[in-house]
């Protein structure tokens, strides 16, 4: 799924590097606020990988910048402070809010094909 | 084995946690480690230094590279109470993360966990003056 169908979708607002990326077909979504959880599915997929949470600081930007995940969307309409946002601007992280639950969020994805992150394949 | 950097984690200093694991991955990306390498190293980085950040009264981490037998070294050496019984601090989901770790969304009890799932070498000893970790990957 491109960026501008999931902005679309999830009924984005705020988004910011919306321009990077746009011919990146997005196939996996982790959805969680525990980013270590996040951080133990380190795998390949980052780069293919959609992160939904509700953390609303630079840790989660943080831990996408680890994993190379490149969109951070952000649950429950929370929005990021300007200094986070600093992060997702140095890392060339896109993300946006969505006003939409994480459940809501992760079931729009899901019947529109996205899938959650494979096995671990270290 | 060639010290490259070191850096200083100041404790509680979680509103830039993070910084110093960046600044890592993009020196060692301008060295020309692998993505895949890469992606495991920042992640060992990251949970170690959050877990100063959380648990120490500061520390240094140092980043090594030993050439000759490929390999990258972290060391994280911090100051602070140590962990009490690291065998029970590598089991999967416990925590002892502050409430305020929590709001910055750690404390899943997997930091440890996942430093060693990544790493190639994982040294970790404790004491009541503080907590030294080492971790090696081959490249």
């Amino acid at each position: 799924m491109k960026i501008k169908e999931l902005y679309s979708l999830l009924q984005g607002q705020e988004g910011i590097n919306l321009e990077l990326r746009e011919d990146v077909d997005y196939s996996y979504v982790f959805a969680g606020d525990l980013m270590s959880d996040v951080l133990a599915k380190v795998n390949d997929s980052g780069s293919k990988m959609i992160l939904l949470t509700g953390l609303a600081n630079a840790q989660s930007l943080r831990t996408a910048e680890m994993l190379d995940i490149s969109v951070v969307v952000l649950v429950r309409g929370k929005t990021f402070r300007e200094e986070d946002l600093e992060v997702a601007k140095e890392a060339n992280i896109t993300c946006f809010t969505t006003d939409m639950l994480m459940f809501e969020a992760c079931g729009v994805l899901y019947s529109n094909g996205l899938n959650g992150v494979p096995d671990d394949i270290n | 084995m060639t010290l490259i950097d070191k850096y200083n984690v100041v404790a509680d200093s979680f509103t830039t946690a993070g910084k110093i694991s960046s600044k890592i991955k993009d020196i060692l990306k301008q060295l020309g480690v692998p993505s895949d390498k890469l992606r495991k190293i920042s992640v060992a980085c990251y949970e170690a230094e959050i877990n100063m950040i959380i648990h120490s009264d500061g520390g240094d981490i140092s980043l090594f590279i030993d050439d000759e037998n490929g390999m990258v070294y972290l060391h994280f050496d911090d100051v602070g109470p140590g962990i009490p019984d690291i065998e029970q601090a590598m089991v999967p989901g416990w925590s002892t993360a502050s409430e305020k770790a929590r709001e910055f969304g750690f404390g899943a009890g997997m930091g440890l966990v996942n430093i060693k799932r990544v790493s190639d070498n994982f040294d970790i000893t404790s004491s009541s003056e503080g907590t030294h970790l080492k971790v090696g990957f081959q490249l």
